[in-house]
């Protein structure tokens, strides 16, 4: 199939307008897609325009058709770029999301003009990893992890409606109380930090979190005999951190409580 | 499995069955991860069954659950194959020219109707009828067990009647269909495969085999005694006769995981010498006369392990371990020096290539080809060999030459009798959060840890027994008592009682456990226990 | 089926009996075989059940829920928590809804003490309305006021205004003389496009899904006719359901659907039953599915999650309804004005090209017109006694305003499209002289705000911040940045929301200021 994207014709097999963006080397920003999920096409920041939609199409789901023009920086995908950063700016306290902050300074997003996200509301109710839902632009991605994606869990999803529509457990119980089982499948995708390891938490608390210092470590997990690929995060000689990489076979970035969190044993010195 | 002791096939066929049958397997809390494979083929429409006798999470997701009596897979593994050859479901051009001893077979099982298999497994017989036709009239499918088919004293014997029900089908050998036994540690199938059994040197070679032993000779410069060696079964046996009087335990804890564990821990005692090697003092380190601090593999290690489905995957070292705990690689290597034989470098990596220079099916897993693939699966013969998918693809060949036997089994009910003394079946398990005897999955603090050192009872059992729900009960077997608290659990029917073996400081299960082991493999039947019950005031 | 951690809350025997009355009784348990089956589709008619016995679903219902249709909980408060009209928390048995929209509100409407407003009740030519619930061993919804008022057409409300009895399926009976590819071929040739909004030709619609290979083909028909203003699908539905479930039965025969689905809003009772009640005359496979409160389950994605047992989220599209629709299957969606012209196509006895109009505001005789498309506005006016305008909202509250000098447009979708207006589901609001159209678009904002599903940035926050930069420049405490703040909101919402909902949900308070000056 051959689609034209920014006035470069080129062939590609199938796949997705992002997909073939990514093969032209062009840097389109994402948030809620993950390369192990099912596109939810929910935060619109991928956005291009296609000509011949009446409206600007989701890159990250929509398929390429043979014969697509495609403009991914026109005015038009500009300005619906720099809005939607400028709204979830205005209402989600993004400190803790790299992604969506480099992308509000290359859109020139001013968000303070629609308003002011709330004040951060950590909500701590186990050991292992802590949810404030003030960092939370609602991608969608813990749900798809905790749910039909990977864990199938389904702990948690998406409760309310609109601008009250929010990530919940049933009837908002604790997280002890629910049926989550801890893998931290969420806490890997989220992209903002609503979601974060404990440790992690505790350190950028004391304000000692260094993550440039941090060497990353691949090994298999210690316990069962399936052969996850852990990611040891380094720092200061303990582990800080662990996760798998999204593109190993057995895991697809997934693992179990044990796996995530089950290393202090080999931390206590 | 017909020589090489690995799973046949693939997490990747997994994920593309159109049938799973998790049998006497509880993946979704045992191998998490395995199980997300399952569920991607579950969620893609594929059919799950699972032979379990407890409804466990693995069982909850399943389109059909067949919760037989603890210890009778082996009838219900009969009645499958008879219905599957009455209906005509068998490949018969397979069983022709790859298998051998099917007549034998198709007569063994001819005792066991659905009704027969009802009145003895407790399962309906229109149950056993669908498992059949379900597994005889997959494209693909996988059979997968767990312990629960062989922690039992007739293991092999329960492997075995699977492994029949593949071969009456034609379910091995090619893509897609499989037996995969779920490895419950990181590291037993590479313990497997590098020798760590009675009866194999490295890569399965067969120890009695002159050649072979003629190799490592040459290759260690020592002699390789021509005999089989012990299960740790085996030398507890030996412990009681007095034939063993020095054990090297490394990074085991037999002194709570031993099925009868007051046994297990009077045999250690009773030992001239015992060196332990671990990370921590365990139970059993307390008992030794030397303790060898070793370093964790999780962050302090460098080497190999091999997964379920054969991969062998590199274990990297990400930081020193504390204090004077060494790499185990370096405590065998210095004790060896000490006892006067230098085994050279003990870099991981040389030790790797001495197992692929002794050892033809890991020759083509160079580290760096590790590195480059993420892992190899074996057999993988030379460095442009991909590694396996699955195995015995030889048996789809035209012609054959070394046939699959069936194996013909006979059903041997669990040695632990119930009777009115001891009436309540008690099987073993494990948790999602938890791990073997507690000593890695302890250290972390979780809310799933809540409530790990209770018994599970059926609320009739509650009921029948006298114990409420949350109280205290002690509980009774022939080999002796324990006390913790009781909860009702619903997914268990009337008779079956559940515990796991975490938490051996809070409740010592494997007090109550019996040692009846399986001469073959060595394992006791830890799944299989007559208890009573005694409430506590 | 997932392995389900239940919420540690029983039902009561009452609210069992109501679930169970929905998903059958539980089948006697076997300790040894287990079978899964998973209904999520049942799961919104079981929460509404348990809310009409007990007056709202309790931890209890919402757990009994869930297992019996083998439902995460936590997915299944997600689904309840999305629809306006299902309560999570303890209320009486009797609740009182207030239309407080567009109106109800040019008429009046006051919120009574203990009653909760409500957006457009679709009963807008009897304005002011209300809707009583009653929870209890009889439940029942009852419409306020009760009384119906003549309607104003010859052809598809012919039967209605001459009060003529519904005689047989003759249309039905001609469609099976002719077969499906005729039938098709018939509505291909006519003029009909959807009133759905869309305005796409039916006969497209109808061969597309008619060759699919794909198997089952589904018809829903899209009664959640929820646009602030229209009440036309309503009144058929009342009062000549026949000719709807005669239509239905001839879409679902031509283009070889296997079940149907008509999906209207809870709001309706009466539609409800009196469809109900053709379904079961004719005899027909077509199961009616109730709303719960929720604008957005009006788009047709949104509609197919609702009927699944999912929030009403919409889907992105492609892949469209006529290849992937309700359960992923080719799916015929039509809405109740369109499949109406069905029986008269296939009858051919009146070829004209009507439309129905929903006239209320500020007029002496609202109502639902019939008119030929091409009719002038200022036409429909005059006979409806209209008041002289400050303006008049088309098309609803995703429609435009149009000022006094702007009313001898032509109603036909062609010259709408060229006056850049849209004729929507047909409403037509008049405000008089004395109307607060800043109040009318301060409640548009607000009905969109309520409205979003909340799934895509722009129009989950966008349709926040319009409604805030509105009060803003209403209260006088703007900043000089509104207006730039508002282009930019519509642009994004209209480019770059999933559905229509946001993609329109500027539309009318846009018109507002720019066309009528309002706030501007």
């Amino acid at each position: 199939m051959r689609i034209t994207i920014d006035g470069v014709t080129t062939e590609v097999d199938g796949g997705t307008i992002l997909d073939a963006a990514r093969q032209m080397g062009i840097d389109t920003p994402t948030l809620c897609y993950g390369d192990t999920l099912t596109p939810v096409n929910a935060c619109r920041v991928c956005v291009v325009e296609l000509e011949g939609a009446r409206t600007l199409v989701p890159a990250c789901s929509r398929r390429v058709e043979d014969g697509m023009v495609v403009h991914t920086d026109s005015e038009r995908v500009r300005t619906s770029r720099r809005m939607v950063l400028e709204l979830l700016g205005s209402s989600v306290d993004l400190s803790t999301a790299p992604d969506a902050l480099a992308y509000v300074d290359r859109y020139g997003a001013e968000p303070a003009r629609l308003g002011t996200p709330p004040a951060p509301a950590p909500r701590i109710d186990n050991d292992l990893y802590v949810r404030d839902y003030s960092k939370c632009i609602l991608c969608y991605k813990c749900v798809e992890a905790c749910g039909v994606d990977h864990q199938n869990t389904f702990a948690i999803a998406v409760a309310g409606r609109g601008f009250d529509a929010r990530i919940s457990t049933e009837l908002d119980v604790a997280l002890p109380d629910s049926a989550c089982v801890y893998c931290g499948n969420c806490v890997a995708v989220c992209p903002t930090g609503a979601l974060m390891g404990k440790t992690e938490f505790d350190l950028r608390e004391a304000g000692n979190w260094r993550e440039e210092e941090q060497a990353q470590v691949d090994t298999v997990c210690p316990y069962c005999g399936v052969g996850c690929t852990l990611t040891l995060h380094v720092q200061d000689d303990a582990i800080v951190k662990v996760t798998s990489p999204d593109d190993h076979d057995v895991t697809r970035g997934n693992l179990c409580i044990k796996g995530r969190f089950g290393y202090r044993y080999a931390q206590n010195r | 499995m017909f020589g090489a002791g690995g799973g046949t096939s693939s997490y990747e066929e997994t994920r593309a069955a159109d049938l799973i049958v998790l049998w006497g397997s509880n993946a979704r809390e045992a191998h998490p991860i395995f199980f997300h494979h399952v569920l991607k083929a579950v969620n893609r429409g594929a059919k799950l069954i699972v032979v379990d006798p407890r409804r466990t999470p693995s069982a909850q997701w399943a389109d059909l659950w067949l919760g037989l009596d603890v210890g009778t897979d082996i009838p219900l593994a009969s009645a499958v194959a008879r219905e599957i050859i009455e209906a005509g479901l068998t490949d018969e051009e397979f069983i022709a020219r790859a298998t051998s001893g099917f007549e034998a077979f198709r007569e063994s099982v001819q005792p066991w109707t659905l009704d027969e298999a009802e009145r003895v497994t407790g399962v309906p017989a229109g149950a056993i009828r669908e498992l059949a036709h379900a597994y005889g009239e997959a494209a693909n499918a996988q059979l997968c067990w767990t312990l629960g088919i062989t922690e039992h004293h007739n293991a092999v014997d329960n492997v075995f009647a699977l492994i029949d029900l593949a071969l009456l089908t034609g379910k091995v050998g090619k893509w897609g269909c499989g037996l995969q036994p779920l490895r419950g540690q990181n590291n037993v199938q590479g313990g497997g495969d590098m020798g760590a059994i009675p009866n194999r040197l490295p890569g399965f070679q067969e120890i009695l085999d002159d050649a072979v032993r003629a190799k490592f000779d040459a290759a260690w410069g020592s002699t390789v005694p021509p005999t089989h060696g012990l299960h740790l079964s085996g030398m507890f046996e030996a412990m009681e006769h007095g034939d063993l009087r020095a054990v090297y335990v490394v990074g085991e804890n037999p002194a709570q995981g031993e099925a009868d564990q007051t046994r297990a821990e009077r045999l250690l005692t009773g030992l001239d010498h015992l060196v332990v090697q671990d990370i921590f003092l365990t139970r059993t380190a307390q008992l030794a006369d030397v303790v060898l601090p070793a370093a964790a593999t999780l962050g302090e290690a460098e080497g190999t392990v091999t997964s379920s489905e054969r991969r062998v995957q590199r274990v990297r070292k990400a930081y020193d371990a504390p204090g004077e705990a060494r790499d185990d690689i370096e405590i065998v290597y210095a004790l060896a020096r000490r006892l006067g034989h230098d085994l050279g470098s003990p870099r991981a990596e040389d030790v790797w290539n001495e197992v692929r220079s002794l050892s033809p099916m890991h020759a083509g897993m160079s580290y760096a080809r590790l590195e480059e693939l993420g892992g190899i699966q074996w057999p993988c013969w030379d460095e442009n060999d991909p590694g396996a998918l699955f195995l015995h693809g030889r048996l789809w060949d035209e012609v054959v030459a070394d046939r699959a036997p069936f194996q013909v089994v006979e059903h041997d009910p669990p040695v632990d009798l119930l009777d009115d003394a001891f009436p309540l079946r008690l099987t073993t398990g494990r948790r999602l959060e938890s791990y073997n005897t507690g000593v890695q999955s302890g250290g972390y603090s979780s809310p799933l840890h809540r409530g790990g050192a209770d018994i599970l009872l059926a609320p009739e059992d509650g009921a029948r027994y006298g114990v409420a729900d949350g109280a205290r009960v002690r509980i009774v077997s022939r080999r002796g008592s324990v006390e913790t608290s009781a909860r009702y659990d619903p997914t268990l029917r009337a008779g079956l009682a559940f515990m796991n073996l975490h938490f051996p400081d809070e409740v010592a299960t494997n007090v109550l456990t019996i040692d009846a082991t399986d001469p073959k493999s060595g394992t006791a039947e830890f799944k299989a226990t007559a208890i009573r019950l005694e409430p506590v005031a | 089926m997932p392995d389900l951690k239940l919420l540690d809350a029983e039902p009561t025997e009452a609210e069992r009996e109501a679930i169970d009355a929905v998903v059958g009784a539980e089948p006697a348990g076997s300790d040894r075989v287990v079978r899964s089956r998973p209904r999520r589709h049942l799961l919104l008619p079981a929460l509404r059940a348990a809310q009409r016995r007990v007056g709202w679903v309790t931890a209890g219902a919402l757990g009994y829920a869930s297992r019996r249709l083998e439902i995460p909980p936590a997915d299944a408060y997600g689904v309840a928590t999305f629809y306006a009209l299902i309560s999570l928390e303890e209320r009486p048995a009797e609740v009182l809804h207030v239309c407080t929209d567009l109106s109800c509100a040019l008429k009046g409407a006051v919120v009574p003490e203990g009653a909760v407003p409500s957006p457009c009740l679709g009963l807008c030519e009897l304005a002011p309305a209300s809707l009583r619930t009653i929870a209890g061993e009889r439940p029942r919804e009852i419409q306020i006021p009760e009384e119906r008022l003549p309607v104003h057409g010859d052809k598809l409300l012919r039967r209605i205004a001459t009060g003529e009895p519904y005689g047989e399926l003759r249309a039905l009976a001609r469609a099976r003389e002719l077969g499906p590819e005729a039938v098709i071929a018939a509505v291909k040739a006519s003029p009909l496009l959807g009133r759905g909004g869309a305005a796409f030709p039916t006969g497209l619609k109808w061969e597309a899904v008619a060759r699919q290979p794909v198997k089952p083909h589904f018809l829903v028909c899209n009664a959640d006719e929820s646009e602030p203003g229209t009440f036309k699908d309503r009144v058929i539905m009342e009062q000549d359901p026949f000719a709807l479930v005669e239509a239905m039965a001839i879409a679902m025969f031509a283009t070889g659907c296997e079940k149907g689905y008509v999906y209207i809003r809870a709001e309706y009772p009466l539609a409800q039953r009196r469809v109900q009640d053709a379904i079961d005359a004719v005899g027909i496979d077509v199961e009616l599915r109730i709303g719960a409160g929720a604008y957005v389950c009006g788009e047709e994605t949104a509609l197919f999650q609702s009927i699944e047992g999912h929030r009403g989220e919409p889907r992105n599209k492609p892949p469209f309804p006529v290849e992937a629709g309700l359960f992923g299957k080719p799916t015929v969606v039509n809405n109740v004005e369109t499949l109406v012209n069905i029986p008269h196509i296939l009858l051919g006895e009146d070829g004209r090209d009507t439309r129905l109009f929903c006239v209320s505001g500020d007029v002496a005789r609202p109502g639902l017109y019939e008119l030929e498309l091409g009719t002038p506005l200022s036409q429909l006016l005059d006979t409806a006694g209209a008041e002289p305008a400050k303006a008049v909202l088309l098309g609803g509250a995703a429609g435009s305003f149009l000022r006094p000098d702007q009313l001898d447009l032509e109603l036909s979708f062609e010259a709408a499209r060229a006056a850049g207006v849209t004729l929507g589901s047909g409403v037509v609001i008049v405000f008089g002289e004395d109307a607060d159209l800043v109040s009318a678009v301060l409640r548009i904002a607000a009905f969109f705000r309520e409205e979003s599903c909340g799934q895509c940035v722009p129009c989950r926050v966008g349709t926040v911040r319009q409604e805030e930069a509105l009060h803003r420049l209403a209260s006088g405490a703007a900043n000089g940045d509104e207006r730039a703040v508002l282009a930019d909101l519509t642009q994004v919402m209209r480019d770059a929301s999933i559905c229509g909902l946001g993609q329109t949900a500027a539309n009318a308070v846009a018109s507002a200021i720019e066309n009528l000056g309002v706030l501007a």
